[in-house]
Order: C-alpha cells, then structure tokens, then sequence
C-alpha cells in the first residue's frame, strides 16, 4: 500500500470548521418553535422540601410549563436516575431523582424547571418559584462525616458510608514486621471541576407520530444516556435516538455521566410537542456537573535500607458526594493504581466511599489515579529524604523490570481479571526523562541559583495508567454509491480529533486519500451498540474496530472487483478509490461501480459468494487494559515570600504504544499536563462549613491560564500493546497523572532549605508562606 | 415572543448591514447567537472571564457577553465568521491554527482568534511572553496553550512577511 | 445566566443623562459594564433603568493643564494606558494598568466605572488615591468635588448621591524625575490582585527622600494610604535596610481577611510588596 496515514502528522479534518466558526455544538441547533428550559435549584446543601408554590411563575407571560417532582410523567415518580456502573461493594445504591421531590441533598439540586419562550423568561419565572426548605444537618467533608455521630448526608441512611472494599495481595503484616524501616503520611486532594469551555446541554424533539425521541446532549456517552432514557421512560431503545452534536466543547469525564436534565428535557418535548431547550450556564456548571476528589489518604511503606520497597498499606476515604451515578469507579481505581510502576511485592488498602452533601464525584482525567500517583510519589519521596537516596535512584530501584513484563501486579481489576501491565520500559523511560531534564546537572544548578537568592527545585515522578476498556466500542464502514466512504461510531468526541485519526486508520486500509471518509460520530442510530468517550478507551476500541471493520470491507471489495474483472484478487491494485489489474492500461472498476451494484439491482443476481452491502461492523473487544506508562520531570522556582510558584520546564516521557498521529497525541499529553497544573497550582473548590460552594464563577475558581502553564517537552517511546491490532494505549489521561505530584516535589525541592513539606494538592501560594512561617518558628 | 423593553439596532457584522429590534438585556453574544444565527462566537461563562465570546467591535476585542446587544448599535462587529477570504480559504492566522495543532476541541477557538487579530495588527512582532500574556483573557481547558502560542507566532512571522 | 429586564437609555452627554437620573428610579449607570453586567447577568444586581453613558463622548478624554491631569470618566482604560500625556507625567498609572484585567476588558473598562464599582482590590482607585486626586460629580443643575480620601464610605460603595454620576477626576502630576512603581500579586496575570502596591517618591542629591506617597490595594475596603510609614521615611536616606523596616511596620495594619485569604498572607504580602516597590522606585528615581 502506498497511503501511509496511520504515524503521520496528519492535519485535522474537524478544523477548518471550527476555525471558521461553523461548528455545530448543542447550542447551535435552533430548531423551529423551540422553546427554553431553566431550572429552579437548592440553595441549601441538606434540606427537607415543604412547600412549592409555582402560581406565580405559572403566570408569567411566555411561560408554557413549570414542573415539579410531582408533574414528572407517572411512571417516573419515585425513581432515580440509572446507576450506571453497579458494584457489590456499594452499601446505598442512591442517585439522583430527575427533580427533587422530597429532600434537597446538595446546593444545586434541580427542584423544579420552567419552559418559555426564551432563557430569560424562564429565568425570571424561576425567581418566582417559591420552595419552603426546612434545613437539615449537612455532611460536609468525607472526614467529618465518618466520625461518629456526624450528620447523614441522606436522611434514609443511619451513616455516610457509601462503600467500603479492601484491595491487596501478599503477606503485608509480615512485609511490615521484617522491613527496615516504615514511613507513614497523610496526603488530601481538595474538590476540583472539569470545566470544559462548553457546558453540559440538552435539546429533545418528541415525534408524536412515531412516538420517538431525539435528544441531542453535550455529552460524551450518548448510548449511556440511552440506556438511562429507556430505563426513565420505560421504552424500547429503538424510540430513542441521543446524538452527541458533531462539536462537543470538552469533556474530561463529568460530561460522560447521565443527568437529570436528560430525563427532564425530553419528557417536556414531550408534554410540550415543541423542541425544548436547556444549556447549562457557569454557574450551574459549578453547582450540578459532577465533581472529583476530596481523598484523603493515610499510607504507610515498608522498606529495607536499599529503599526497596517490602510493602504498601494504608487508607483511603473518598468523598462520593451526594450520590453515586457512576457508582465507586473512581475510589476503585485510586486504589489499583497507588502501587503505580513499582515492584510492591504486599500490598492492603482499606477504601470507603462517602456521603457529603456536595455535588457526585465521578472521573475527571484520571479518574482518581491522579491522587494515587500524588500519594505514592509523595510517599517514595519522603523515603528518599529519610535514607538519603537521591529520589530519581529510589524509584529506579523499584521500577518493574522491562523483562518481567507482561508483569502480573498482584491486584484484581473490577472486572475480575488479574491486573497485568501489558508491555513497557519503565525503568528506559525514566532514564530518557532524566537525560532531557539534566537532572544529574541539577544540583549543581540549584546551588548557583541559591547563591544568587533564587529557590529553584525540581521533582520527577512516575505513572502507570490503565487504558482501553472494554466491554467494546463500535466502528461501521461502508462504501456509498457516491464511492465516498461512511464510517460510523458511536464513539463521541470532545477535541480529540476522532474523525481525523479513526479516518487515517480508515484511509489507509483501504488507500484512500483521507478526505474520502465521511465520519459520523455520537449517534445511537449510527451503530447499534455504544458504550462512551472515556477512560482514554477510543483509540483503543473504536479504533480497533475501525481497523478491523476496514480490512472486512477491503476483502470483500477486492473479491468483488476480481469477479466482475474476471481476475486473482492477486492481480488487482486498489488506490484511491479504484481497483485496477496490475499493469498497464488494465480494466478497472470503482468504489462507486461496486457500491451501486452491490446496493441490488432490481431482477439482477449478486456474483457467486459475496454477502449484500459493502459494509462491514465490528465491535472490538480488548482482552484487558492496555497500559501506559510516563514519566515527569518539572523544574521550577518559589519566591519564597510571596509563595509565588514558577514551572521553569516540564518534561514527558510517555509511552502510549503506537502513536497514529503524534501531533494529536502531544496535543492530549499537553492538555493533560495543563490540567495537572491547574491541581497542582490553582483549582480549589472551596465550601464553608456547611457545604455552600464559595467558588462558584471563574474569578474565584482558577483555570490556568497561557501563562500558568509552559510548554512541555514530551519524549516518546512506543513499545506496542499485544492487546489490540493497532498496539495503541491510551493516551488522553497520562499527561495529568503526575502532574500535582511532580510539581509539588519540586516546591519542597525548592524550599529544602526552609524544611517544609507539602502532603496536599493544590498548593496555593499562602500555604507555601504559611509553611514556611510554621517552620521558621 | 413576550414584550420587553425593546430597541431598534442597527449595525454591520463582518460588513453586513442588520437591521433588528432586540430586547434591552440580550447580550451581543447572544444577539449574534440566536437573532442573526451567527453561532461562532461562544457563551463560556457569560461572566466575562473565559473570553469565548470575544468579538470585536469598531476594531476592538470586547467580551460578547458584557457588551449589550443595542450597545452595538451604529458600530461595526467583527467575527468568527469573518476572518476567512472565502468559504473554502483560511485566513493567515486561521492556516497558522491549522498547522500548529491550536485546537482541541474548538470551542475557545473563536474568541482566541479574535483576541490575536487584534493582537497582531496592533504588535506585529511580538515576544511569546507578550502573546502569553495577550491570550491571559482567554481561557483553553483542553491544549494547555502550546499549539495556540506556536500559531500566534507563526502567524505574526508569516503576516509580517507577507506585508499584510 | 441572563439579566433581569430593565429599561434601557442611552444618551449622548451629560447633562441628557444627569437630567434622566433625576427623574427615574432605581436606576445604575452602565460605563465600561465590565463589572456590572456580569453581576447583572448573575442576577446580583436587577435595577429598574439603566443609563449607558458610552455615547457621551462629553465624559470621555484626557486634558492636561500645567501639572494638573484630569480624566474624564468614560475614558476607557485602553486609552488610559496607550496616552503619552500620561505616560510621560504619571508613569506609574501606565505599569499598573498593564495589569488592569485583560485586553478586552481595557477596551472597554473605565476609570469611571472602576472607581464607582470601587472593588477593594482594583488598581484604579489605588493609583487615584496615591496621586491625592479629587472626583467630580454632577446631577442636574449641582457639582461637586470630593477628594480620594473621603471617596470611599463602605465596602464596595463610593459616596455618590442617589442622583449624581462621577464624570471626571483630576490629580496633579509629580515632578519630572520621580521615583514610580506598582506591583501586585495575583496567581494569574489580570486577576484582581490579592495585595497590591503603589510608590511614588523623589529623592535629593544626597538620596533622602524628599516626599513621598504610598498606597496598598486589596488589605481593607478602600485603597489605603500608610500616611505615618510615608512621614517617617520623608527626609532619611534611601536604602535596602529602611525599606524592609518599612515593609516590616506595615504589617501592624489591621489587614482583611476573607473566606480564601488569610490575614496574616496580606500582611505578608504587603510587607513584601511594599519593600520591593520602595526599592524599585527609589532606582527609578534621579537624584536632585
């Protein structure tokens, strides 16, 4: 084959639209006699609903609706959202109702919606809604609420415990009992929000004469709304279509959840037989969109004198939030990912899952590895300190072998299958990063630095990320009489890039110009089967499956064009659309001639052996996660009094497999360290005692900004997954995974001289002078 | 549609003249949005932060959502929507964010062109701290900046060679 | 998000604007609306009637006459910051503006607007208050002047009547030769500072400061002027060792303290500022 796609840098076929502000997200549609929906929430964080008068915003001119609990279509009363990931360790299996009817659980909480003619009106109308809120007890903080005594977060519940499991392997008391020494920390991650630039948003349109649905929703798992819909209304899948708009404005997790306002907005179509409307605004976004962390961990380490690790243990509490939609996913993985790329030969982790009156938590890029990557960095260097082991040497002496690889880790995946690491060289991919960075130089560098009153640190850390799960992700291909190619999934995206990289592999199975692929993405109606845009799954799945479904599709042409030119399939060359017999001048015929008579011609007989349609489907299904690996090293400088942290370089080490457009995977690594800087630095959702969100507007929550985050340098090395025929991983999630750890080593680093040392994330600057004043005393 | 405190407007957008009555409150955003069905300036935080809805107006970046729509009023408006020469061409800088992967997911992409086109008419050599710190009012969640900054350079060396 | 309805009037001077104010009520004036629309938007303000001044083109412009500048209020921060009369006679206006927000919101901020909306941490009135300046209000058919320091009457609230706008403020420059600098802290470049400062001062030939202004930003509810640090440095020799005295002795100031912020992180924060602005403006300073 000549077409050579896959590897290449290939430019973006999503970009000259959204350059040219022709994008399409959710907010676009402006569909004819579309109406508006906003909602009334809680104010209060823990509250018994008495009393809702609605009268006066019924009657306010452009209203059309307003609804409550008890206005939900009947079958929907007294039933919760789908709890979409289940888990025998889940004690209260509680999700949110589409609108609160008796007990408000977090400020924010949808208690009524209003549909007019436009989202002022509606908004004027809810201000008119009046709710009678008698205050309870709040949860507020996973600490707090495992004391005894402390008030349930759910009035239903006698505690806050929403799951508990314990995770190990090996003899840990005897690993403990015959180590050198033992070290023990606390870490705590702080409650952080994906805000993605686009906000959550739904538009449904109801069909009365077929009685279908058509919800379109800012989302990245539209077959996982489906699924809620179905469950909701108590309809066959075949009557609801969900459609993730081509352009969907980021997603980074929470947009993978099903909401309330999934449920809510199509039954009002319905009610209404108008298009209804529903964007989420910023603040709402702040207040409803699921969240992550709040983990407070407690470990302990065993280690000989070498600093080789004999055994790991500890706890780890986990704030679920009000509710648990994506059940206890994110508390899981935590806890399978501390051990991380280190030989840890016992291990033993008590987990519980808990209650708070604050908005769910579910993943959010990295989906809880990010704080166990935190807790373990952070603990290997407080044992370099301790035994006075340089701290890149500490961890080479306990990175797995690339030789034992495929390497059996000890722990058990919720999907019950033992975790194996599937291919890498971790120990190489340190070694790489501490070349590029000069580490071995440091030192030296730091000295001058500090000779001349500058604070300069630097802090290495490693990750290892579990990507690509299954159960599948769909991909269909099929030649249309134009000749052009459709390739369909139900795989959505968010920014990256699906369409230009499930198109290479698409192009060059079948050696076409890239430009030939049609793709469409995000709509149930497209494949029959979906799952959803996370956990760095898409390469993997959908990209296997696009592969696969390709090479099925390039059979079946060649097969053809040898029958109806009466030659070897040997004999034939396909480019560009056209089959032809080797050689000069020989017959040929195109995608298009074959399509149109492959697509049955009235009265006429298909060639001997060949199936209808030019198409093929394949669902890939990994065998087990495909792991990534990486490793950072950050630079930067502290003003030690003003606690002003600069990141002077940022260096990535990544191995993600194959890579089937390096500029798209950098993109996803860069965008990953830019979230890790924004743990590590900036974004702290802050809430007063009694769980009322005080940083609710970007003035008060920080993203980073241009000039927060710096450029990064990204090595690669590409050791191939055996698991999938690209030999991808994933690669969306790494570049966060030891972001906060990296650079919060590199703080202490930079302030060894004022002996401080840093167990949280993020670490803001008047903590770093608090800090200091504390060891100064 | 239920009667407000309504106002003629009467305005150009990327060189055409629009003629509409717009009730008091609604943003120029949300006016180009939804009454003009230009959809390529984005509502990110309507709190005036993120910069997704930057347009400019008489030739200046302003935030689509603090600016009301009958302030536009008499004025001209730049967008999204304008900067190509033709449907099928990207302009300059359009081309430089191409190239240099300065997307994601497109929705900050907007309101970061308009900041740079007007960054760049006015500093046509800049530093890439001095682009950094352009773009400090614009925020992108999924790039971390890299490709933006390496396009608003490429695109200032390529207009200064061209002479544009 | 969206704002609550209200009537909306623009006009075109100000006496058409004063004229309106005296007959509406509950009614706000939209300048820059850099910081009213989104609290507009946000539902946090709902007014009645809104009088948009960005056609009075009377209210807008820098005169300069003598020593004396004075800025009209609809003037935006854009053109403040881009003006050679300024940049020549207060330098220090310039720095601080670049850190004023970002370039949309210059584009259209004013120093109006800014001293109206009058956030504890905004540069503007600080930079107003370091120049000793005095504001001018109208209403139909009265005037009057206040100076900086009894501008402010509370958190967030300036001393205008009911009925009257702010429309121009005026501040006399420092000599040729003055020593300027502003610095502020936030995490991210155009964020309101948690702690700012601002130092103005001349120096003699045998480097003894002659006068003396300095302002910290973002500690209380307005800009605060540290008039006793200013008169004990007034007349000792400038150095390293007498700034950080002075930085120390700022922070028996009584400093805000918020759900976010600390007290004891302003204090140290202005200390630090404080000293490093001094030693700044005393380089930039030419003696004699």
């Amino acid at each position: 084959m000549s077409t050579h796609l896959v590897g290449q840098r290939v430019k973006r076929l999503e970009d000259p639209d959204l350059l040219s502000g022709r994008g399409q997200f959710v907010d676009d549609l402006n569909l004819p006699g579309m109406l508006h929906a906003a909602f009334v929430r809680s104010p209060v964080a823990h509250a018994r609903i008495q009393n809702i008068d609605i009268s006066e915003a019924a009657a306010l001119p452009g209203v059309h609706i307003v609804w409550t609990a008890r206005d939900l279509p009947a079958n929907m009363h007294n039933r919760r959202l789908l709890l979409q990931v289940p888990n025998p360790a889940i004690l209260h299996t509680i999700t949110q109702e589409p609108l609160a009817s008796k007990e408000t659980c977090f400020v924010g909480e949808p208690i009524a919606v209003v549909v007019a003619e436009s989202r002022h009106l509606a908004e004027d109308a809810c201000e008119r809604v009046n709710v009678e809120y008698k205050p309870l007890p709040v949860s507020p903080d996973c600490e707090t609420a495992l004391k005894p005594g402390a008030a349930v977060a759910h009035m239903e519940f006698q505690d806050n415990i929403a799951a508990q499991f314990t995770l190990g392997y090996g003899d840990v008391e005897a690993a403990f009992r015959a180590a050198d020494h033992v070290f023990q920390d606390n870490y705590f991650q702080h409650r952080g929000t994906a805000n993605p630039m686009e906000g959550r948003g739904v538009v449904a349109v109801f069909d009365p004469i077929f009685h279908n649905f058509t919800v379109w929703s800012a989302t990245q798992s539209p077959f996982i709304i489906r699924r809620m819909l179905v469950d909701m209304f108590e309809v066959e899948e075949s009557t609801i279509r969900v459609v993730a708009p081509k352009d969907v404005g980021g997603g980074f997790g929470p947009k993978g959840m099903s909401y309330p306002e999934e449920v809510v907005i199509p039954a009002l179509a319905r009610e209404l037989s108008r298009p209804v409307k529903w964007i989420e605004d910023r603040r709402e976004h702040f207040l409803t969109t699921t969240q992550e962390r709040d983990q407070l961990w407690d470990v302990s380490i065993a280690v000989d004198n070498d600093g080789k690790i004999r055994g790991l243990r500890g706890r780890l509490a986990h704030d679920a939030g009000a509710y648990v939609p994506w059940g206890i996913i994110t508390p899981y993985i935590s806890t399978t990912t501390i051990a991380g790329p280190y030989v840890v030969p016992a291990f033993k982790f008590d987990t519980t899952a808990v209650f708070t009156n604050k908005p769910p938590t579910t993943p959010l890029r990295g989906a809880g590895r990010p704080q166990a990557v935190f807790a373990m960095e952070r603990t290997l260097d407080l044992v370099a300190q301790e035994l006075d082991i340089d701290r890149a040497e500490i961890r080479r002496r306990n990175l797995i072998p690339a030789e034992e690889m495929p390497y059996k880790m000890g722990l058990i995946f919720r999907d019950g299958a033992p975790v194996i690491y599937d291919s890498g060289d971790y120990p190489k991919c340190q070694a790489i990063a501490v070349e590029r960075a000069c580490y071995n130089d440091f030192p030296a560098r730091q000295k001058e630095a500090r000779e001349d009153g500058r604070y300069i640190g630097i802090g290495i850390a490693n990750a290892v990320e579990g990507t690509g799960l299954g159960p599948f992700e769909g991909a269909s291909i099929k030649i249309a009489p134009s000749g052009r190619i459709v390739l369909q999934t139900g795989a959505a995206p968010q920014g990256q890039a699906h369409h230009t990289t499930l198109a290479q592999l698409c192009a060059e199975e079948l050696n076409v110009p890239i430009e030939s692929v049609d793709i469409v993405t995000g709509d149930t109606n497209a494949v029959s089967l979906g799952v959803g845009t996370f956990a760095s799954r898409i390469a993997v799945n959908a990209g296997s499956s696009v592969k696969i479904a390709s090479r099925t599709v390039y059979g079946k042409l060649m097969k053809l064009a040898a029958t109806v030119l009466q030659v070897r399939e040997d004999d034939l060359e396909m480019e560009d659309g056209v089959i032809r017999i080797t050689g000069e001048q020989g017959d040929s015929v195109t995608f298009s001639d074959l399509a149109k008579m492959m697509n049955g011609v009235p009265g006429f007989k298909l060639p001997e052996g060949i199936e209808a349609g030019l198409e093929a489907t394949s669902y890939f299904q990994p065998s087990q996660a495909a792991y990534s690996n990486g490793c950072h090293i950050a630079e930067v400088e502290v003003d030690p009094e003003t606690g002003l942290v600069s990141i002077l370089r940022y260096i990535v080490a990544h191995d993600c497999g194959n890579l089937i457009n390096p500029m798209i995977v950098d993109g996803q690594v860069q965008g990953g360290v830019a979230h890790g800087v924004g743990n590590a630095l900036l974004e702290h959702l802050y809430y007063d005692a009694d769980a009322n969100p005080v940083t609710t507007t970007f003035a008060e929550y920080l993203l980073p900004t241009a000039e927060s985050v710096p450029d990064v340098e990204i090595l690669h090395l590409e050791t191939p997954t055996p698991n999938n025929p690209l030999g991808v991983k994933g690669a969306g999630e790494g570049g966060t995974l030891p972001a906060a750890a990296v650079i919060a080593a590199a703080i202490e680093d930079a302030l060894r001289p004022f002996g401080v040392r840093f167990r949280d994330a993020p670490i803001l600057p008047h903590q770093i002078i608090e800090k200091i004043a504390v060891a100064n005393q | 549609m239920t009667d407000g405190d309504m106002h003629e407007v009467s305005l150009t957008v990327n060189g055409v003249q629009y003629d509409e009555t717009v009730e008091s409150r609604w943003s120029l955003a949300d006016f180009l949005r939804h009454k003009l069905r230009l959809t390529g300036t984005h509502l990110g935080c309507e709190h005036g932060v993120c910069g997704a809805c930057t347009v400019l107006l008489n030739g200046r970046s302003v935030r689509g959502c603090l600016t009301l729509a009958v302030q536009a009023n008499e004025k001209s408006v730049e967008t999204v929507e304008g900067l190509a020469p033709t449907e099928t061409e990207l302009n300059v800088l359009q081309q430089a964010f191409w190239e240099n992967h300065g997307l994601q997911c497109g929705f900050c992409t907007p309101g970061i062109l308009m900041t740079l086109t007007e960054f760049l008419r006015d500093n046509p050599d800049p530093s890439e701290t001095e682009v950094r710190e352009a773009l400090s009012g614009n925020i992108c969640r999924c790039t971390g900046y890299q490709g933006i900054v390496a396009a608003a350079m490429d695109a200032a060396e390529k207009l200064r060679n061209s002479g544009q | 998000m969206k704002p609550a309805p209200f009537q909306y009037h623009r006009v075109s001077s100000l006496p058409e604007a004063t004229t309106l104010m005296a007959s509406l009520d509950n009614v706000r004036i939209l300048a820059g609306g850099q910081s009213l629309m989104p609290m507009m938007n946000m539902r946090y303000v709902m007014v009645d009637h809104l009088i948009d001044l960005n056609d009075a083109t009377d209210l807008a412009g820098i005169r300069v006459d003598g020593h004396s500048i004075t800025i009209g209020a609809m003037t935006r921060q854009r053109d403040i910051l881009e003006s050679f009369d300024v940049a020549q006679r207060a330098p220090v206006i310039v720095e601080a503006l670049r850190q004023v927000g970002h370039i949309q919101t210059r584009n259209r901020g004013t120093i109006g607007g800014s001293l109206s909306h009058l956030d504890p941490a905004a540069e503007l009135p600080g930079l107003m208050t370091l120049h000793d300046a005095m504001v001018t209000f109208s209403k139909e058919g009265d005037q009057r002047t206040v100076a900086m320091d009894e501008f402010a009457m509370g958190y967030m609230t300036p001393c205008t009547e009911p009925d009257e706008i702010l429309t121009e403020i005026s501040f006399n420059s420092w000599p040729v030769g003055h020593g300027f600098d502003f610095r502020e802290f936030a995490q991210r470049h155009g964020d309101f500072a948690i702690v700012g400062v601002g130092t103005l001062l001349t120096l003699n030939s045998d480097n003894r400061i002659d006068r003396i202004a300095a302002v910290l930003i973002g500690i209380d509810y307005k800009p605060v002027r540290i008039k006793e640090i200013e008169e004990a440095l007034t007349g000792q020799i400038a150095s390293e060792e007498l700034f950080r005295e002075a930085g120390e002795s700022v922070r028996k100031l009584n400093m805000m303290e918020d759900a976010l912020i600390p007290e004891s992180y302003r204090k140290q924060l202005a200390s630090v500022l404080l000293r490093r602005s001094l030693i700044s403006a005393s380089k930039r300073a030419t003696r004699g």
